[in-house]
């Protein structure tokens, strides 16, 4: 597989399983509001990973729908951070935050590739992400002197970390104002426990009539 | 709180009230509405108010029916059949 398709399924797995995650707020978020704000956000996400897995898909020679859901969870490329099952608010919005600053940081150096089409779609998720990070900027300040979600935030670091390449990583420290260790937990491709349950739940429909057209 | 959200559906139209949202403050109510009001494309711009900022005016006394106030006290459509008469013009 080529760097290029292997980079897209990275972001694309990223947004699909956090889009995942966060979905499972719906109908239990603390308010009304939060719940059609928040179920809106892990659409938008969703919406993203389709996009990304399209655009891999054409090189693939294969549908975004099969690389969405009929990959086998060795195949994934998502970073531990959004494979974590949290049911926590305090834990799930500092991985909000944590992810939403990080895929801000990938999405600006995306946004400079050579590659048209990446640079392009890039730019397109940008502008819905830019919400994304007001959402979650808002609620980190409103949970600020919170000691559940300061621990939260460094419990998650280290997970935080394997979103980015590298060397943006001391860059994601500072924007974070996280003066930190930059090394990470676990890597792309390493499936959890929690991640292969999440496959299991997400793939079921698919793999209940194999190769039906839906 | 509870702020009221008006929303505008395209550039150049007037705002019409959509609903409102409950949040803890202006930053939560704006993200709130934008995710309530905007999420489908359904609008161009939202005003989000404190309900608590809405001035609410409700009465209006008309104790000694002054009907000429009124856009229904006035029947232009008779008074406009009687010029036609006198100018000898017929009625459309």
């Amino acid at each position: 597989m080529s760097e290029r398709a292997q980079r897209l399924l990275e972001i694309a797995d990223d947004e699909l399983i956090l889009g995942w995650r966060d979905s499972e707020w719906t109908g239990i978020a603390p308010s009304l509001e939060e719940d059609v704000a928040f179920s809106s956000i892990a659409q938008n996400e969703i919406g993203h990973a389709r996009a990304l897995y399209e655009l891999a898909a054409h090189h693939l020679g294969t549908t975004a729908d099969e690389l969405a859901f009929d990959r086998s969870p060795e195949e994934y490329r998502c970073a531990p951070l959004v494979q974590l099952r949290r049911v926590d608010w305090a834990h799930t919005i500092a991985r909000h935050w944590l992810y939403e600053t990080a895929d801000e940081l990938r999405l600006a150096r995306l946004k400079q590739s050579d590659d048209p089409e990446v640079a392009g779609l890039a730019a397109k998720m940008d502008r819905e992400e830019v919400y994304h990070r007001l959402h979650a900027q808002m609620w980190a300040d409103h949970l600020r002197d919170e000691p559940r979600f300061r621990s939260a935030v460094e419990e998650l670091w280290p997970y935080a970390v394997g979103v980015v390449d590298e060397d943006l990583r001391q860059a994601l420290a500072q924007r974070l104002n996280l003066a930190r260790d930059t090394s990470s937990i676990g890597e792309r491709g390493d499936p959890s426990d929690e991640f292969r349950a999440l496959w299991d739940e997400m793939t079921m429909v698919r793999r209940s009539v194999p190769g039906a057209t839906w | 709180m509870i702020f009221e959200v008006f929303r505008q559906e395209k550039k150049g139209a007037a705002f019409t009230h959509a609903g409102s949202v409950a949040a803890p403050d202006a930053v939560f109510a704006e993200a709130f509405a934008h995710e309530q009001y905007g999420r489908r494309h359904e609008s161009v711009a939202l005003w989000v108010v404190p309900r608590d900022a809405v001035r609410e005016v409700t009465d209006f006394p008309d104790e000694l029916s002054k009907t000429y106030h009124r856009v229904d006290g006035y029947s232009l459509k008779a008074k406009l059949k009687e010029a036609r008469e006198r100018a000898g013009a017929a009625s459309p």
